[in-house]
């Protein structure tokens, strides 16, 4: 009754195609943010492999039809069955975190990637998913002995040994990920919101500890350029030739967009490569100039009914672990875009978030549309237990 | 906490943690929103100007100065092409080193040092950092060959055509003309130097100076797009430069070309004026330079050398700047005081007995002469010391006993007179309260005492003037009683040579002297110049034109050559120039600057064949 394909749709149920009990909104919203990205990357980067302008937009294109196959596929596998094997995915986690520091390749200061006969790995990407189906199967387990702030703490620092670990590489955004993954599972799991003033407590000690009581001890947690990164925000003027640059030109990018953009032709800032990463960190950037207020606005959007679909299969999910793998996925999407976009536009730090979707990069293409592909299998399979419900 | 079992139905715990999460989500897009808004919708214009900013730069087309032509149109100051040695900061090498090899044998084909290039390049750069900065303005074939052979033995490296001033007529009028140079820091905070940018040429002295601002022009701009990087992508707009406007001067080339030449080899200056409106014909001073070495940057040595006394400091304009006791030329002034102040009438008579004694000191006419009961007129033509002496005693005793001094003043003498050059001297008409105060200060051995005044009347002694202000005095007495304002400047005009303005001269001030004062003393002047005994008869006898003038021959301190004046009035009775010359050692006025005058005449009233022979009158 509640399917909006009416009887059409539950015709098909007896032969049983699963494909028929996606969300369609989300699919909806998933493949319109992949036509975005490639679109933007096609006006945004066509000078900047010289002589394959195609280059980002290919790449970008064959991550997109990987992931939807991978996607697609995950849907029909029941999510359930990953509890078992919570062990081994925190273990794998784990291991290929360690693994970038043995065979990573360097790039700009920082040791994030294993190189693969076709595209850089990114293990920290793929953590982050791992991680919420993990700690979600961890947390469950726990729910049923010990106390409720043995299991907080446990829970916390299952999410702060890769955290640490991606810290060093040093990956700080993919590090904030993992901790906010495991704030939402606790906190949708019913956690005491006494346990989270307490966490936040902690949090703040930690990051004054990081910022301002080590370095005064003569003790760098973080490199500079880390430091600087995530205060630049704050004074923008300070500097304007280092890291105040990029964020003054995504600024001057975004607000030269106006109401309808500049169009790809005229957007200076992108085409004259005066911002920087334009197809990966600061490609929200280049929508706004060139598609201005309106473009940017679809956009966010997209992202808008993305997190709807996630908290309304949050709430639809047949088990609790679904609920809480979903929550996981929600919070991750949401951070991501709300820290990317927030830096694009001069209210966030600059961490090195990529967009979700949209930042072209295999890595976190793939691993998002993993992601919702999870979230596609705790809406099958909700729907599936209904319908048998029904049928009975 | 919840449990992982019966999960159909939607608990009100988790219905309030979903939307808390929920209620997160939105707060985060309204704040977007809220953000993307104000960026784009409210101050998205500044953005854009930002973002159009970012991408287009300027490079300055420097416009060509305007011509500078005499009264018939002749050039005097035009531009020619130069090749300048300029640096692209973006082509440099990047490398430290290969940039110092770089800068290294650049100095070594341009013989300078590698790091005065280098201090060049930066100091350039630090002020205009998208533009190129000139090594060198205007280097000869040889570099430009072997910079255009070595193209990729110095990258970055740049020949460029540049217009730099040219003075075709060299030495002659180079005082007048003035210099070029680039502007400094204090000249762009200067509103008349409004519009000029870093790097521009100016004016600096002469007519460039008091012109500047219909000379110079405006710069021409290339707008070009570049991209991150600065690497060029292309040209989007283009102003053409145009150059400055053409003035044409009062000055009479061939006349400034005599006067030079009859100054060629002493110390001296010379100033041709038109006697009712102040336009000059022609104004020099000797020695000469030439104006070419200033058109590239001056060398540090040329400048010294050009400054140095013992070179007779060939920099310094004499005709307005130098300041010299005048001699007898100055009894004009003395006869206009004493005709005006009633001391005397024209026919006054005064016996010349060969000298006079005041306060025990004895005053005596040149060479002993005695010249017996003389007035106004004979006093002139022979220049009867005595005769004026007397004027000098009893003026001191007139009144406040400043009657010289006033009309000394009033005709110009010891104050600037206003002609368009920079760099006008004031001179000095010694007055009692002047040397009083001094003694007050102990900076001179006594007061004030008749024997100055007596000095005065005669054109010795304290008194300090230039030629332009003897002219002007000159010119006043002439013209019927009017003070005129000297200029240089004619009019302005366009390329095709339409006036665009023209420079009025200014109200005159009457004077008042006495239509009969003032033909008595120019009848003696005729006398000097033409009577049997005057003193410049023999220098101008055969001329043409019926000239009339006055010597002096003032002198400077024991031991150094008497400084020789003459200033002549064409044509009497009416007339219409006043031509003063002075020669700071030519001895008796007669002897060297009243023929030098006579050259600078015969040039002026276009007398060919003519030949100047000094005079034999040894008087002041």
């Amino acid at each position: 009754m509640e399917s909006p394909f009416g009887t059409a749709v539950r015709g098909f149920r007896e032969s049983g195609p699963r494909i028929v009990r996606l969300d369609p909104l989300l699919l909806v919203a998933t493949v319109a943010l992949l036509f975005c990205s490639i679109y933007t990357l096609y006006t945004a980067t066509g000078d900047d492999v010289e002589g394959s302008p195609l280059f980002y937009v290919i790449r970008q294109s064959i991550y997109a039809v990987v992931g939807i196959g991978l996607m697609l596929a995950i849907a029909r596998f029941d999510y359930s069955r990953l509890r078992e094997l919570k062990l081994g995915i925190y273990g794998v986690m784990i291991a290929t975190i360690f693994l970038v520091f043995v065979v990573g390749a360097a790039a700009r200061g920082s040791q994030r990637w294993i190189e693969l006969p076709f595209f850089r790995f990114q293990p920290s990407e793929l953590g982050k998913l791992l991680l919420i189906v993990a700690l979600s199967a961890f947390l469950i387990d726990r729910l049923r002995r010990g106390s409720e702030r043995e299991t907080t703490s446990r829970i916390m620092l299952l999410a702060i040994v890769p955290a640490m670990l991606v810290v060093v590489q040093p990956d700080l955004g993919s590090a904030m990920v993992y901790l906010v993954i495991a704030v939402t599972i606790l906190f949708m799991a019913g956690t005491r919101w006494t346990h989270f003033a307490a966490l936040g407590g902690i949090a703040v000690l930690a990051m004054s500890l990081v910022l301002v009581a080590a370095p005064a001890a003569g003790v760098e947690l973080l490199k500079p350029y880390q430091v600087d990164r995530l205060t630049a925000f704050l004074d923008r003027t300070d500097n304007p030739r280092e890291q105040g640059y990029q964020l003054n030109q995504s600024i001057t990018a975004i607000g030269s967009g106006e109401k309808t953009g500049r169009g790809p032709e005229a957007a200076s800032q992108t085409k004259l490569d005066f911002l920087p990463e334009h197809h990966t960190d600061f490609v929200f950037s280049v929508v706004g100039e060139q598609f201005g207020f309106a473009g940017a606005a679809f956009v966010l959007s997209l992202f808008a009914l993305l997190i709807w679909r996630g908290l309304r299969i949050m709430t639809m999910s047949k088990n609790l672990y679904g609920t809480l793998i979903a929550a996981g996925i929600t919070a991750m999407l949401m951070f991501q875009v709300f820290i990317n976009v927030g830096m694009t536009i001069g209210i966030m730090p600059i961490t090195g978030i990529p967009l979700p979707l949209m930042s072209y990069g295999g890595s976190s293409v793939i691993v998002t549309l993993l992601g919702i592909g999870l979230l596609q299998s705790i809406h099958v399979h909700a729907r599936e237990l209904a319908a048998a419900k029904t049928a009975l | 906490m919840y449990r992982d079992s019966d999960r159909a139905q939607v608990t009100p715990q988790l219905a309030i943690r979903v939307a808390v999460i929920g209620g997160i989500a939105l707060a985060m897009f309204a704040v977007i929103f809220f953000r993307l808004w104000y960026l784009q919708v409210l101050s998205g214009d500044r953005h854009l100007a930002d973002a159009n900013d970012n991408r287009v730069r300027e490079i300055k087309v420097n416009a060509p100065r305007g011509e500078i032509v005499d009264r018939n149109g002749r050039v005097l100051v035009d531009n020619r092409p130069g090749l300048a040695l300029k640096v692209t900061p973006d082509k440099l090498p990047e490398d430290e080193a290969e940039r110092g090899q770089l800068y290294a044998r650049l100095a070594e084909v341009l013989g300078t040092k590698d790091s005065i290039i280098r201090r060049r390049v930066r100091d350039q750069l630090k002020l205009l950092p998208f533009s190129t900065a000139t090594v060198k303005q205007d280097v000869d074939s040889q570099v430009v060959q072997y910079v255009l052979e070595n193209q990729e033995k110095l990258p970055g490296i740049t020949i460029e055509r540049v217009f730099l001033r040219s003075y075709p007529h060299k030495q002659t009028g180079a005082h007048l003309f003035g210099t070029v140079g680039e502007v400094n820091e204090e000249q762009l905070e200067d509103e008349r130097y409004r519009g000029v940018t870093q790097g521009d040429r100016v004016g600096q002295s002469g007519v460039e100076y008091s012109y500047d601002r219909f000379l110079r022009g405006r710069n021409g701009a290339n707008r070009l797009q570049v991209d991150a990087l600065g690497t060029l992508e292309g040209e989007l707009a283009r102003r053409e430069p145009v150059q400055g406007r053409k003035l044409r001067l009062t000055v009479d080339l061939d006349v400034q070309d005599a006067g030079q030449k009859a100054l060629a080899g002493t110390k001296g200056a010379f100033v041709v004026m038109d006697v009712r409106s102040g336009e000059i014909r022609a104004l020099g001073s000797s020695p000469s330079f030439d104006p070419n070495i200033f058109a590239k940057v001056i060398r540090e040595s040329d400048f010294k050398r050009l400054s140095a006394k013992e070179n007779g400091e060939p920099l310094a304009n004499r005709a307005i700047s130098g300041l010299y006791p005048t001699g007898s030329t100055f009894k004009l002034i003395t006869s206009v005081a004493a005709l005006e102040g009633g001391l005397i009438t024209p026919d006054t008579i005064q016996v010349d007995g060969g000298s006079i004694t005041v306060g025990g000191i004895t005053f005596k006419n040149a060479q002993d002469a005695v010249h017996g009961a003389i007035a106004l007129r004979r006093a002139l033509e022979v220049s009867s010391d005595v005769f004026f002496y007397k004027l000098g005693l009893e003026a001191n005793g007139q009144g406040d006993g400043e009657q010289i001094q006033r009309w000394a003043s009033r005709l110009g003498i010891g104050k600037p007179t206003g002609i368009d050059l920079p760099g006008e001297s004031e001179g000095l008409v010694p007055t009692p309260d002047w040397r009083n105060d001094l003694f007050k200060k102990k900076l001179t051995d006594r007061a004030w005492s008749v024997g100055d005044n007596i000095n005065l009347s005669v054109g010795q002694g304290d008194l300090q003037a230039n030629p332009l202000q003897l002219a002007s005095a000159y010119a006043a007495v002439a013209n019927g009683g009017f003070t005129v304002r000297p200029h240089l400047g004619k009019r302005i005009e366009d390329s095709d040579g339409r006036v665009l303005q023209e420079f009025e001269q200014q109200a005159r001030k009457k004077l008042g002297i006495k239509a009969q004062n003032r033909q008595a003393i120019l009848e003696g002047l005729r006398l000097a110049a033409s009577g049997g005994d005057g003193t410049s008869t023999d220098v101008f006898k055969g001329f043409p034109v019926p000239i009339a003038g006055k010597t002096g021959t003032a002198e400077r301190g024991i031991g150094r050559p008497d400084q020789s004046w003459y200033v002549a009035l064409a044509p009497y009775p009416d007339p219409r120039y006043v031509v003063a010359v002075t020669d700071e050692a030519g001895g008796f006025g007669a002897a060297s600057a009243a023929p030098k005058a006579r050259q600078i005449l015969a040039a002026l009233y276009d007398v060919e064949g003519d030949t100047a022979q000094p005079g034999k009158s040894r008087t002041n």
